[in-house]
């Protein structure tokens, strides 16, 4: 087991690395002059040269790569030319704001979706499950963006009965969470049915029923607990989607996340904020799919650390 | 139980009834290519029968319901936006811009995934060690932030959509092109052809590639789907497609501000992603059964 999670762990600090190093290539090498980005474009040649010299980018590309690694490996992204302080400590400010939003959005996720594929699994073919099916298929397919408008329209502004942005406290995290959630309430659904109905044909369910237990015991108690793995895994990696697609739905609801004040900086080409960021939800996916891989070795005794 | 109960009738072939139903595109499906066929017209010949203008102002015209009658007598069916731009023509420019941008970000980042996955599958040792490590590099990214990254620093405009999207998207296709070479490269009909003194270009576009095809193809109808969301949700943040260009995703924000008063503005182009979506993705899901019977359970 330790061993196993040593290798795995060893595996996302490589990957952590190289998806910084992406966040460089883009950065750094693509859009042309960032000294004549600072000074615009009617700045005197000498002036420019003082810049290059300031920033470090008259020195040769591998060099100012390493000495970014170095600084990045320290927790330094720089400063934000925007906000004024450090470009990390902006991130990390907002990112409970975006936790929040996931983790809502999980907890929504879960507590439709575990019971709604229950049921579909009771009676395979009926109405319930079609109608699941269908939504799954629509709620996956319809952009997130919109949904979110509707959402505020319906509940916002038409209803009242909910606010739209983070100014309207506490209960302004449930528009965006249920828009999160939504597209994936139908998808674990299917999920948790395609597992029940393939657990509800082994023997251990006929005995349960045939010593009369009730059809909800069935479920809940014989049935949940064997379905639990692949449903953590895919929860684990829900997570993570849910981190890196509040992007969108945060702009739509002016959320404070980490999402927003990403997409802020990069319209104002703030790239020390959007580096921090970027390298904040990747760190924290990665981390996810480490705790989603220990957790099944840790759930399952029939996985291995040599099979897993 | 004193006699031997007779034996089963023997199962018929699977040709004659379950054989052929199998191979046959269920009803559904045909509702998804008709929606794709209906599509595919918008974005050809729309734009030619309502010409969209982007900077176009119709002031007493603006935010008229869907089937209000305009000064000239003509019917606006889907509605005027906030500057009396008929919604119809708006959205069928903005069904050429998503056609154009998935079909050209499928058939770039597909070349790019194709060569990559071969080359990684059939040769092998470090050439596949390195193109599978950037790969895992790529996709421990969430997608959406590299496309957001690469699309803010490129900027806006229809071709940088299609580079940011390729680049988000080729790994997909070079890892579906890579198992299936993997698979092939060890079969006998290969080894018969190395034997028989054909060069590593022959045994790859003769007898390699042709394996590739399928799951290759049913990669390319799902990334359509999800290209075309990618390129709405780019341009919803601003980050997409020029303001010139007619994009539904930026139609849906240009709407956000008007909702109370005209729903149509951003409820047309979302509805009308949602349909063909929805449509690749039931046609994707009905050309993987037909490819592959074994994934329907």
């Amino acid at each position: 087991m330790g061993r196993f999670l040593l290798r795995r762990a060893g595996q996302a600090v490589v990957v952590a690395l190289g998806a910084i190093s992406l966040v460089f290539v883009v950065v750094r090498v693509v859009p042309g002059d960032p000294a004549t980005l600072i000074l615009g474009p009617d700045a005197a040649p000498d002036q420019i040269a003082s810049v290059r010299a300031d920033f470090g980018l008259d020195r040769p590309l591998w060099q100012q790569y390493l000495t970014h690694m170095g600084e990045v490996l320290r927790g330094d992204f720089g400063d934000s030319w925007r906000l004024g302080g450090g470009a990390m400590a902006a991130t990390l400010d907002r990112f409970p704001a975006t936790l929040a939003l996931a983790a809502l959005a999980l907890l929504i996720t879960i507590a439709a979706g575990f019971p709604l594929g229950m049921a579909c699994a009771r009676r395979p073919g009926r109405i319930a499950d079609l109608v699941v099916s269908t939504g799954s298929l629509v709620g996956q397919a319809l952009p997130s963006f919109w949904v979110g408008i509707v959402l505020i329209l319906i509940f916002a502004r038409t209803l009242n009965w909910l606010p739209s942005t983070a100014g309207g406290g506490a209960l302004a995290v449930i528009l965006p969470s249920v828009t999160l959630a939504l597209p994936f309430v139908g998808w674990l659904a299917r999920l948790v049915r395609n597992g029940a109905l393939e657990e509800g044909a082994k023997d251990y369910v006929r005995t349960a029923r045939a010593k009369g237990t009730g059809e909800t015991a069935v479920m809940y108690v014989h049935v949940a607990r064997n379905i639990a793995l692949p449903v953590v895994t895919v929860l684990g990696l829900l997570m993570g989607n849910f981190i890196a697609n509040a992007v969108i739905v945060e702009v739509v609801f002016s959320w404070p996340g980490i999402g927003s004040l990403m997409v802020d900086a990069i319209t104002n080409r703030d790239y020390a904020v959007v580096e921090a960021a970027i390298v904040t939800i990747t760190v924290s996916y990665i981390a996810l799919n480490l705790l989603v891989d220990a957790l099944c070795v840790a759930l399952d005794p029939r996985l291995t650390p040599e099979n897993a | 139980m004193s006699t031997i109960a007779p034996a089963p009738p023997v199962p018929a072939p699977a040709t004659a009834s379950g054989g052929t139903g199998r191979r046959r595109l269920p009803a559904i499906a045909w509702v998804g290519l008709a929606v794709l066929a209906l599509f595919v017209l918008a974005a050809l010949a729309g734009p030619l029968l309502r010409p969209y203008d982007p900077v176009a102002t119709d002031l007493p015209h603006r935010l008229l319901a869907p089937g209000a009658r305009l000064g000239d007598g003509s019917v606006a069916w889907l509605g005027t936006d906030q500057v009396g731009r008929d919604m119809l023509a708006t959205l069928l420019a903005g069904s050429r811009v998503s056609l154009v941008v998935a079909l050209a970000t499928v058939v770039i980042g597909g070349a790019v995934g194709l060569v990559a996955g071969l080359a990684a599958g059939y040769f092998g040792g470090w050439t596949d060690t390195v193109l599978s490590r950037i790969g895992d590099v790529q996709l421990a990214f969430p997608s959406i932030l590299l496309a957001i990254l690469i699309a803010g620093v490129l900027g806006p405009s229809i071709t940088n959509i299609v580079i940011t999207l390729a680049v988000t998207r080729w790994v997909i296709f070079a890892r579906v092109v890579r198992a299936s070479a993997l698979a092939t490269r060890e079969l006998e009909f290969v080894d018969s052809a190395r034997v028989l003194g054909a060069g590593h270009l022959r045994i790859l576009f003769r007898h390699v590639l042709p394996n590739c095809w399928q799951p290759l193809l049913v990669a390319t109808t799902v990334q359509i789907g999800l290209t075309m969301v990618a390129e709405a949700s780019l341009s919803f943040l601003g980050l997409g497609i020029p303001p010139d260009a007619a994009s539904w995703g930026a139609t849906v924000s240009a709407g956000r501000d008007y909702l109370g008063s005209a729903w149509w503005i951003s409820t047309m182009p979302a509805l009308a992603l949602a349909a063909v979506v929805t449509a690749v993705g039931v046609v994707g899901d009905a050309f993987r059964d037909l490819a592959d019977p074994r994934a329907q359970l």
